[in-house]
């Protein structure tokens, strides 16, 4: 049975038009008026065709809250909101912070065949902040961890701090540090300022973050070594990111979707689907946020989609869980604020939601524009439209979307994973027919799959 | 008037006329017979997740002199994991059959979400929920301030230039915020005196002046001087050394209060600490009007009860608020007054 | 339709004159009376009537207004009333003859909740009504026992009074409803 894809008419981040002939894993050719008897044909006419997003801040909360979301759930999110890869934060149960536990989230996503799964491996055993923990076997597993991060808790310690810093570094790793002072944060709710004191929420003052960031950045020029900022969140984070890159320090910073598009007056209602750590900010945050991805300070955009049961948000706002799923939204949050308001084009989106992050997390076979030869990921994405988002958009467990009842732009009409679709006509392709293609890829077709080099395959 | 969530939304006039009402109430307790029947038939759940024996009695009174039955529904522990979730004790007061819900919750927001959840078709009466606010308490304190001022005359007056100065804990007093935002509105000058610990950050904002000193604040001869409660926990959680400091500075004692003007008035909403933010020779004084604030919440509470529980109910079972970012409210459709045509 | 203008303000003095005598004769004199109005209008015409009786007999009689807002059957099927002040003479109502003073008598719904208003405030020996204008359709088995005007009407039509220190005007008038009650 042919299997190879034929797309045609799509337009490329540059805006100049091709047809993608997919074969055996690969983009087997480029062109126009292109032909392949046997394949299954796209009409991309008026889509977008975009190297496949690449999500480097994912909770996928397999192992341990299934209730929540699970591998397989997850991978249809991202798959839905144009993803092709995620790597998956370690603050599972158990943690994700042995060669075993990874080894196992990444056969889940092989598996379920969605995404490109890539395991985070904690940075302190067990999430606690005080060893490290086991970041060579992690790294030296088959799932090859090479971010690693405590997210969820900041590593606080200074001296832990400094030596996860080298550590990583001996295994080619990068920490990617979730900035929170927990002493100036013990019970926060929601960002601290006017409204907070108005709304009698406890507040997470801005320096919480600023001066984890500070710190961090000349930790990692005084070892040399690289540092990842998780979810920037304030003005200030900018400031301090755009001093160390000056300086020449190696680190690299993320935003998410909802801080380029949301502030803290959402909360004013107390409706806890606003409620998210780190919290919504001010106007102003939200501008330096933008000025910052424009100027190059912030290197990508990663969504933090971190999906929760429904009664762990229909309630007061104090005994609400933190987080808003994020990759089904993602894209068009990113059109809306960025693309559509004329801070990037649709080459900085390619750079900023799948080769950056790749090349952060050592995820091969991502490059800035989809060539021949390489493996086949990418999706087709429709500009035009715009639509009520509502929670007939989302793919994973979680509802609990910000975004319901906001009408956005643009939709995923298809995405391809490692060569086959994972996403037709807008729609999940279904988990058998999925599934088994990335079985079939797996288990002997010609043609490299996309996992970093130097991983075995089980 | 559907709910009650927040002095913060109420306007002039809706608040002027909840304060006459409340004269009409506290008529009736002059009465033989000091129950009126208007309530009859209506129930009304008193929700209190926090301890409040004062706050709780008051309602109840309220109610009861209304001819309202009364449930009280004690609720320890309000998070998912230590007991009943805020969703299924809405749903069970549902069930019971609740016209009016009065709650009283450690969290900030609890009452605006349980108004908008859809849980609920009751009408909502916030009793103080975490440092937001507690709007009947401001109530009662604007309308003892009204008739300590005005007498028999207070009917259809604000308080247009009394200055109000506010001590204490403000930081996570809801007293102090809903007494700064309806003071406000009435026409009050209001300021704060407490140690920059205990401030709001961001309160320099608020429509109200900020000071450190209470010697000053007391220099500057304010009508109203009204004194908050300084909690245990505060004291072993660094905001200041310890309570002999914090008498000092910021106590009213009897030297302090004798150099107030000789109308002034002094309030707390009760308990005291005598002793340490207000003396007893103060709080027992012609000037205090603590044991008043307690009579004059029983007349609010009778109004505000009456507004939200006795007029045509047409809005109940429809939600009135969208699911998009709805926000906190004071107060929705007081009714116009009837021409009476009805005879 | 246009108003139909049923009392002139003459009429209305003479209504008054003749129930403030009316008043006298039925107590046999001033003693214990207290006229109680209903607002709104009800207080207005207690007055005038209060005033009468005093320059008539030559001693004042009691005089206040009775709210009965918070006594009605009828709270839940309109939006929330404002009460008026209830206020009554310092000593008081007990053993006294209380006349009950309103504009318009109706359904006698307003009744009902004045007596039980008045039942909550004392225990008067006897009350009696006095109204200005009876126009029929009782609901309750009330009857007044002073009234000014009796004006049968039909339940689409509505009765207009205007009293000079409330309306600016004097009058009273009979037209149809504009909308349904």
């Amino acid at each position: 049975m042919d299997s190879s894809l034929l797309v045609r008419g799509a337009a490329l981040a540059d805006g100049s038009g091709t047809d993608i002939l997919v074969r055996d894993g690969l983009v087997a050719e480029l062109g126009s008026a292109l032909s392949s008897a046997g394949a299954t044909v796209i009409d991309a006419a008026g889509l977008l065709a975009l190297p496949g997003l690449v999500d480097l801040h994912t909770h996928l909360r397999e192992p341990g809250f299934e209730q929540s979301e699970t591998v397989l759930s997850g991978s249809r999110a991202a798959a839905i909101g144009g993803f092709t890869a995620v790597h998956a934060m370690a603050n599972t149960s158990p943690v994700a912070d042995t060669a075993g536990v990874v080894e196992q989230v990444q056969s889940l996503g092989d598996a379920a065949g969605y995404v490109t799964v890539r395991p985070v491996g904690a940075v302190t055993a067990g999430l606690e902040g005080v060893r490290l923990a086991e970041i060579g076997a992690m790294a030296r597993s088959r799932a090859a961890v090479r971010v690693f991060s405590d997210d969820g808790k900041c590593v606080s310690d200074a001296l832990l701090m400094r030596h996860a810093l080298e550590y990583v570094k001996t295994f080619g790793g990068v920490v990617a540090q979730h900035a929170q002072e927990p002493r100036l944060t013990e019970g926060a709710q929601m960002n601290e300022g006017l409204l907070s004191g108005q709304l009698g929420l406890a507040g997470w003052p801005a320096v919480a973050e600023e001066a984890i960031i500070a710190r961090d950045v000349l930790l990692a020029e005084h070892v040399g070594a690289r540092l990842h900022i998780c979810h920037l969140s304030t003005a200030g984070s900018v400031d301090v990111v755009r001093w160390a890159k000056a300086r020449g320090i190696s680190v690299t910073a993320e935003v998410t979707p909802h801080h380029l598009f949301l502030t803290e007056q959402s909360a004013a209602g107390y409706d806890s689907r606003f409620k998210v750590n780190p919290p919504l900010r001010r106007a102003e945050d939200v501008q330096a946020l933008r000025d910052g991805v424009a100027d190059g300070t912030i290197d990508i955009v990663a969504t933090d989609h971190a999906p929760h049961p429904v009664e762990a948000k229909d309630c007061e706002w104090d005994a609400a869980a933190f987080g808003m799923v994020g990759l089904e939204s993602a894209l068009s949050v990113v059109q809306a604020s960025l693309v559509d308001s004329a801070v990037a084009g649709w080459t900085d989106v390619v750079r900023l939601l799948s080769s950056t992050p790749a090349r952060i997390g050592r995820l091969e076979g991502y490059a800035e524009c989809i060539a021949v030869g390489s493996p086949a990921n990418f999706t087709l994405y429709d500009p035009a439209v715009s639509r009520t988002f509502g929670t007939d958009a989302l793919r994973g467990k979680g509802v609990n979307s910000p975004y319901l009842a906001t009408v956005l732009p643009g939709r995923v009409m298809a995405t391809v994973h490692d060569g086959y679709a994972t996403v037709l006509d807008g729609e999940l392709v279904d988990a058998d027919v999925v599934a088994e293609r990335a079985m079939a890829r797996r288990t002997g077709s010609p043609g490299t799959q996309s996992h970093t080099a130097g991983a075995q395959h089980g | 008037m559907r709910h009650l969530l927040s002095t913060r939304g109420l306007s002039r006039e809706e608040a002027v006329g909840i304060l006459d009402v409340a004269e009409d109430m506290a008529d009736v307790a002059q009465r033989e017979v000091r129950k009126l029947p208007t309530l009859r038939g209506k129930t009304v759940v008193n929700l209190f997740f926090e301890d409040s024996t004062r706050t709780r009695i008051s309602f109840e009174a309220a109610a009861k002199r209304l001819s309202a039955d009364v449930i009280n529904f004690s609720a320890k522990g309000s998070s998912v994991s230590k007991g009943e979730s805020l969703k299924d004790t809405a749903q069970t007061l549902a069930a019971i059959g609740a016209d009016a819900v009065v709650v009283r919750h450690p969290a900030s927001g609890a009452p605006a979400v349980l108004a908008q959840s859809g849980w609920i078709d009751a009408g909502i009466v916030n009793a103080g929920d975490g440092t937001h606010e507690h709007p009947t308490q401001a109530l009662l304190d604007a309308f003892t301030i009204r008739r300590r001022l005005h007498g028999a005359a207070a009917r259809g007056r604000a308080l247009d230039g009394v200055a109000v100065t506010i001590v204490g804990d403000i930081l996570h007093s809801r007293v102090a915020r809903s007494n700064v935002w309806l003071l406000t509105t009435l026409g009050a000058s209001v300021s704060l005196v407490a140690p920059a610990t205990l401030l709001p950050f961001g309160s320099e904002d608020w429509p109200v002046s900020v000071g450190y000193d209470l010697d000053d604040a007391i220099a500057a001869g304010p009508d109203v001087v009204m004194m908050l409660r300084i909690q245990a926990e505060r004291m072993h959680a660094a905001f200041f050394p310890n309570a002999r400091e914090y008498s000092r500075q910021w106590g009213l004692n009897d030297e302090r209060a004798a150099l107030l003007r000789e109308a002034s008035i002094v309030m707390h909403p009760g308990p005291m600490n005598r002793g340490l933010e207000i003396s007893s020779g103060t709080a027992d004084s012609h000037r205090s009007t603590v044991l008043e604030q307690v009579t004059n919440g029983v007349s609010v509470r009778m109004a505000v009860l009456y507004l939200l529980l006795s007029g045509a109910t047409g809005s109940r079972g429809s939600q009135s608020d969208s699911a998009a970012t709805p926000s906190p409210s004071g107060m929705n459709q007081s009714g116009p007054e009837q021409s009476g045509r009805e005879k | 339709m246009p108003a139909r203008i049923v009392l002139q303000q003459a009429d209305i003095t003479r209504a008054l004159t003749r129930i403030s005598h009316e008043i006298l004769e039925s107590n046999r004199g001033p003693d214990g009376l207290v006229i109680l109005g209903i607002p709104t209008r009800g207080v207005t015409l207690a007055r005038r009537i209060a005033a009468q009786l005093g320059s008539i007999s030559g001693s004042a009689v009691g005089l206040g207004s009775l709210d009965v807002t918070l006594y009605r059957d009828d709270l839940g099927r309109h939006p929330t009333r404002t009460p008026a002040p209830t206020s009554v003479p310092a000593d008081g109502i007990d053993g006294s003859t209380v006349v009950l003073v309103d504009d318009v008598l109706y359904s006698g719904r307003t009744i009902r909740a004045a007596l039980d208003a008045l039942s909550d405030i004392g225990r008067p020996r006897i009350v009696r009504l006095a109204v200005l204008v009876d126009r029929g359709h009782r609901e309750l088995p009330i009857r007044p026992d002073f009234v000014g005007k009796n004006l049968p009407s039909a339940q689409h039509e509505r009765i207009n009074v205007h009293l000079q220190e409330i309306d600016g005007d004097e009058f009273v008038s009979i037209d149809e409803a504009q909308a349904a009650k």
